[in-house]
């Protein structure tokens, strides 16, 4: 037996890695979340700090020149200005952000992220204020550690506080379900929400060719569901090295003789596959793979 | 086009221009959110909701399509978050926080208030003593910067000025950084909470040493009483503000080392949920005091009317907190 046609597999997926959660809505049905991962949290967050940190960055030159500009008069209203934009960045940006229906930060959002609550309730204003509160301790004291620089014994105090503040920045990468600190005092989690386009049926396309191509019964049954998703990746994926690869295993496997393109052939035989499955799960029996009969 | 073949074709053709409707409402909902939606599209959503849940739990049984299920699945779930996030009207839920929900948080925790104020009593009364038998404990408590000369080797005249000598300018500039840094403080307070509650008890002492320190040093040059009335006008707001802010971060910290018999994360979250209403009302509260520092302290020299300022506002907090007043529930009884 050859290897494992799943050889063309994209990374672990996400139902293989532990990441789906189970939510059931109140009609019953599970939704299967699946959180974000610790890569994806951080490259989130980073976008969200560097935008802050270009919003504050603009605005003290905004302000600094509108206070060049005219000098005195209104030089406490800007200081005033700057000092609420500065409190706001730090911690009213999360909380707004989150508070709106998408509830998530731009950096979120970019990444098809949102914030959730664990219980698979309405997300509450007190429980994105109690998330993002924690930001003091995750990110705000380890940075106040950083940026101190001392020697001696003061430089151990230092380096103590600042492991045991890094414990609560690092916080996501030691529970199961990527909480961060904030996470878990707000029972909220983060969780992919992407948008996703509803691609063409490849079964539509595919049966143009149902004439052509007449596969025999114990052809069509040489695989299981799961060779047939492996092969609905390959197909839209469309790389030309990969279908050939795929197509001259399948070619073989089910010894067809034929030489039509390697697109055609697939799709061709992803439709009868397919159809075939469904109709034997219509009558009850899933096949897993190609060794469940 | 060929007739479909497939049972699951044929069902995803009758279904798509549905969920594409969907899709595109929630689309437009993310981009300018719910107020862009007349009242037709709203009601039609949870409509399309279910249609395409149970899409979703027929596509799962019978379709082999995988991309049609993540996309039934992540069209769900998005919907889901929409039609059963909270979403009431911003003043109700404003006026909802100002009724009930504050005073109620602030209630709950009046044990951890209690602690975090004895706390802090217990830090100005140990340095109080401690600076007055021996005037360098002074340097210990308050850090150099802060003291603006304020320090057991001034003159009497000096710290005299200090208290009504008000610089009359940039007064409100001095209140907004009075209420950004206080507010920081405070939710540094909150998040401490979580430490196991140590770290937020550390603060509250250290804040009430500062506290007695001063009153030392002022006492000794017969001043304690001038120095009350320059505190006080704000502190009962902020000292309060703090108090209550260190509480909910002790609330956090007992449910995390004692969650009783739920399990430890659901403790959390609620103790966190709890504590978090409170911390909204106590950057309120430090917006008040902001201003009472920054300008209302500059501006009334007088002792009696600082006093009179000052007990107003504790009692006017303590009564809005504390009052018995009736529950909603009951009310309807």
């Amino acid at each position: 037996m050859p290897p494992s046609d799943a050889r063309a597999a994209p990374a672990l997926p996400p139902e293989k890695s532990g990441r789906v959660r189970s939510l059931v809505t109140p009609e019953g049905v599970d939704l299967h979340l699946v959180l974000a991962d610790a890569g994806e949290r951080a490259t989130a967050f980073l976008l969200d700090a560097a935008i802050i940190i270009g919003c504050l960055i603009a605005a003290s030159i905004i302000i600094l020149l509108l206070a060049l500009a005219i000098q005195g008069v209104a030089m406490e209203l800007l200081g005033i200005l700057w000092l609420f934009v500065f409190f706001g960045l730090r911690n009213v940006y999360f909380i707004a952000f989150e508070l709106r229906t998408g509830a998530a930060t731009p950096g979120k959002r970019a990444l098809g992220l949102r914030v959730a609550s664990r219980d698979g309730g309405p997300l509450t204003a007190d429980a994105i204020f109690a998330r993002n509160a924690i930001r003091e301790i995750e990110v705000y004291l380890p940075l106040t550690f950083l940026l101190t620089q001392r020697t001696g014994v003061d430089g151990w105090i230092v380096l103590a506080g600042l492991t045991w503040s890094g414990i609560f920045a690092l916080f996501p990468l030691f529970n199961r379900d990527r909480l961060r600190a904030g996470d878990l005092m707000a029972g909220t989690w983060v969780v992919r929400a992407p948008k996703r386009r509803l691609l063409a049926d490849l079964a539509t396309s595919g049966a143009d060719d149902r004439a052509r191509f007449a596969f025999s019964s114990a052809q069509i049954n040489a695989y299981g569901v799961k060779e047939l998703h492996v092969l609905e990746d390959v197909i839209r994926r469309g790389q030309a090295q990969v279908e050939a690869e795929v197509a001259e295993r399948i070619r073989r496997k089910i010894g067809w003789t034929g030489s039509e393109p390697d697109r055609e052939f697939l799709g061709a035989y992803y439709a009868a596959l397919r159809g075939r499955l469904e109709t034997r799960l219509l009558f009850g029996h899933r096949r897993k793979d190609k060794f469940d009969v | 086009m060929p007739a479909p073949i497939l049972k699951s074709q044929r069902f995803r053709q009758e279904r798509e221009a549905d969920w594409s409707q969907l899709d595109r409402l929630l689309r437009r909902i993310d981009k300018e959110g719910p107020a862009a939606l007349d009242d037709r599209q709203l009601l039609s959503i949870p409509v399309l909701y279910r249609s395409a849940l149970s899409a979703l739990s027929v596509a799962r049984a019978t379709s082999l399509d995988h991309q049609l299920v993540e996309y039934l699945e992540s069209l769900c779930a998005r919907a889901y978050f929409f039609v059963y996030g909270a979403r009431s009207h911003p003043l109700e839920r404003i006026r909802q926080f100002f009724l009930t929900d504050w005073p109620n948080a602030a209630r709950a925790l009046w044990r951890e208030t209690a602690a975090a104020g004895l706390l802090m009593l217990l830090g100005t009364v140990i340095s109080y003593v401690m600076v007055l038998h021996d005037a360098d404990w002074f340097y210990a408590f308050v850090p150099g910067a802060m003291t603006g000369g304020r320090d057991p080797t001034a003159t009497t005249a000096f710290l005299r000025s200090t208290l009504y000598g008000g610089q009359h300018e940039a007064l409100s500039l001095f209140a907004a950084f009075l209420f950004t840094h206080n507010a920081q403080i405070a939710i540094f307070a909150f998040a401490l909470g979580f430490v196991f509650c140590l770290p937020s008890g550390f603060l509250m002492i250290y804040n009430g040493c500062s506290l007695g320190a001063l009153f030392a040093v002022f006492v000794e040059k017969g001043l304690g009483f001038q120095l009350g009335g320059w505190l006080f006008i704000h502190g009962t707001t902020e000292l309060f503000a703090v108090t209550l802010a260190g509480a909910a971060g002790f609330r956090v910290g007992w449910a995390l080392a004692f969650p009783g018999e739920r399990a430890r994360a659901e403790a959390v979250g609620a103790a966190g949920r709890q504590g978090a209403i409170l911390m909204f009302g106590v950057v309120i509260m430090l917006f008040v005091a902001g201003l009472l520092e920054g300008l209302g302290r500059q501006l009334i020299v007088n002792d009696w009317a600082r006093y009179a300022i000052a007990a107003t506002m504790i009692v006017a907090w303590s009564a809005y907190f504390y009052w018995p007043r009736r529950e909603a529930s009951d009310a309807a009884v």
